[in-house]
């Protein structure tokens, strides 16, 4: 049946990237990276415009985009001339802003504005689930790589250093990743709600964890049951799915911060 | 091109400048550092003693002057400031094998070896956040040894820690200076608690006031009052061989021959209030 061939591929899509969300999403949390996100989801738009107008593909154009603003905070912020919230906010609704006006300006393409703020994932193809997974894949390979580095940047950036850690390089790459995983995810939930699913299945597993890679694996759990529960809500009751995605994480992370857990 | 430090040095720190915010905060300040010696950097708040730790450690790059490493030195670093993120689950055993790269001298063995000489084994599991001051600096001693380091760089170790830790904490640098026999740069903006064991004492003020041995046990009143006879034996105060005043900006005013002893008491007076301000 048509109907179920949409919704399965929906499931495969957002497992696929709540599984990466899960990952990064905890150093989103423990390196008060969630601005950071929202900034390169709203630069997605200005890469969605950018990429009509030179008629490439959207998906590249956005990462692309991402890419770009990742690298522009992180040579910025070393010049310490802004606090880095500032920079984000500048960067953050500047890029969003020009997209929107530009994309006014060239009314030759109807693009669904909705389903960029809001997300659109029943609409996904065969081809974007083979990216989100691939591109998925390469995240989790690379996060896997660089884990103790990852790890030892958070703690702190300068023992990192003196032990031997690459600390611009890592970071760097981190942020890159994040960027790649919000282009990527930005297809299912849309630009105003990805960061959402970077932050709050990472925030409903730390109470459950004692370890760094623990919160990981609790965090991308939380991350699918989401994404299943999202979908089935949204099936059930005819709700946008993006947004029923975000409140069945958010409801996950309600009733889990009222489960008693004993601290031993 | 790559200098070796000269006279087996394991670091040498050759007329060294730094400029942060057009301020001269180190002036030609040489310093070498030899192999299996303690040395001590002490000084007023904002001296410049943290800014030498750095350009030792090759965090900053000194204006001028340079910095002049062994090849492959290996440097146990514990820093004056750590907090782990509050959302961050680690187990101290975690946050310690951080230090090093799987297989690279991290087997369990090791690790408890360190934990036991710094007397951490007890907290191994416990969760980074909800260390006390001693146990924290402890922990992060322990990271450093963890790397077998040839010098342990140590900024402010005794941060945070009540003044009888402090003393346990001073004892057990240097038992470590004696089993390991690695060199040790250690800050401490405290004139009062330069530990016996210390071989050379580095006073900073913007440029090196003055370097050298400090004075065995004292019977400074003020040194007894505050710690008593027993904790003594492992500190002692640095009495200053120096003869000549500063400014405000740590620059020296020439002083007048017949003066000297005036001048000298001075800076202790001087070093002394900055102490009792921190």
């Amino acid at each position: 049946m048509p109907m179920d061939d949409f919704l399965f591929r929906a499931v495969i899509a957002g497992i696929g990237m709540a599984l990466i969300c899960g990952v990064l999403g905890v150093f989103v949390v423990w390196r008060r990276m969630a601005y950071f996100g929202d900034t390169v989801a709203h630069a997605a738009m200005l890469g969605v415009v950018l990429g009509l107008l030179a008629g490439m593909d959207l998906n590249l154009a956005v990462l692309l985009v991402a890419a770009a603003v990742a690298i522009a905070l992180q040579l910025l912020s070393r010049r310490r001339a802004w606090s880095s919230d500032t920079l984000l906010g500048i960067l953050s609704h500047g890029s969003l802003a020009v997209g929107l006006v530009m994309l006014s300006i060239i009314d030759t393409v109807r693009l669904d504005l909705m389903a960029l703020l809001f997300g659109d994932i029943l609409s996904v193809t065969q081809t974007d689930i083979i990216r989100i997974w691939i591109g998925g894949g390469i995240v989790m390979a690379v996060t896997a790589l660089v884990w103790r580095g990852l790890l030892s940047i958070t703690v702190h950036e300068d023992l990192a250093r003196v032990e031997g850690v690459r600390v611009m390089w890592v970071e760097t790459l981190l942020m890159l990743m994040v960027a790649t995983v919000i282009a990527i995810a930005m297809k299912i939930v849309g630009i105003i709600l990805v960061t959402s699913l970077l932050v709050i299945p990472a925030a409903t597993a730390r109470r459950f964890s004692s370890g760094p890679e623990q919160m990981a694996l609790i965090s991308a759990l939380a991350g699918v049951f989401a994404v299943v529960a999202g979908l089935a809500g949204s099936w059930q009751w005819d709700t946008p799915a993006g947004p029923s995605i975000v409140v069945a994480a958010l409801s996950l992370f309600l009733l889990s911060s009222i489960v008693p857990v004993s601290q031993s | 091109m790559t200098l070796s430090p000269t006279n087996g040095s394991l670091l040498q720190v050759r007329g060294v400048s730094f400029v942060r915010n057009g301020r001269k905060i180190l002036d030609s300040v040489d310093v070498s550092i030899e192999p299996g010696r303690i040395i001590t950097l002490i000084g007023p708040n904002g001296a410049g003693k943290t800014t030498l730790v750095r350009l030792m450690l090759g965090l900053d790059k000194p204006d001028s002057g340079q910095v002049i490493r062994l090849s492959e030195l290996i440097i146990g670093y514990m820093p004056q400031r750590l907090a782990v993120p509050p959302f961050m689950p680690l187990s101290v055993e975690r946050f310690i094998r951080l230090g090093v790269r799987s297989g690279k001298g991290a087997d369990a063995d090791a690790l408890y070896d360190v934990a036991a000489e710094t007397g951490i084994t007890h907290l191994l599991k416990s969760p980074m956040q909800g260390l006390s001051g001693g146990e924290h600096q402890r922990v992060l001693l322990c990271r450093a040894l963890i790397r077998q380091p040839q010098l342990l760089v140590l900024d402010e170790p005794v941060q945070g820690v009540d003044v009888g830790g402090q003393a346990a904490l001073y004892q057990l640098i240097a038992r470590l200076r004696e089993r390991r026999h690695c060199a040790i740069v250690m800050v401490s903006h405290d004139l009062h608690l330069v530990m016996a064991a210390t071989d050379e004492v580095l006073c900073l003020n913007g440029h090196v006031c003055c370097a050298g041995h400090p004075d065995t046990v004292s019977q400074h009143d003020e040194f007894l009052a505050l710690f008593g006879p027993e904790v003594q034996r492992s500190m002692a105060p640095y009495t200053h061989h120096h003869q000549h005043r500063h400014t405000l900006q740590g620059n020296v005013i020439p002083t007048p021959v017949d003066e000297l002893n005036g001048g000298a008491d001075d800076i202790n007076s001087n070093h002394h209030d900055s102490h009792a301000d921190g």
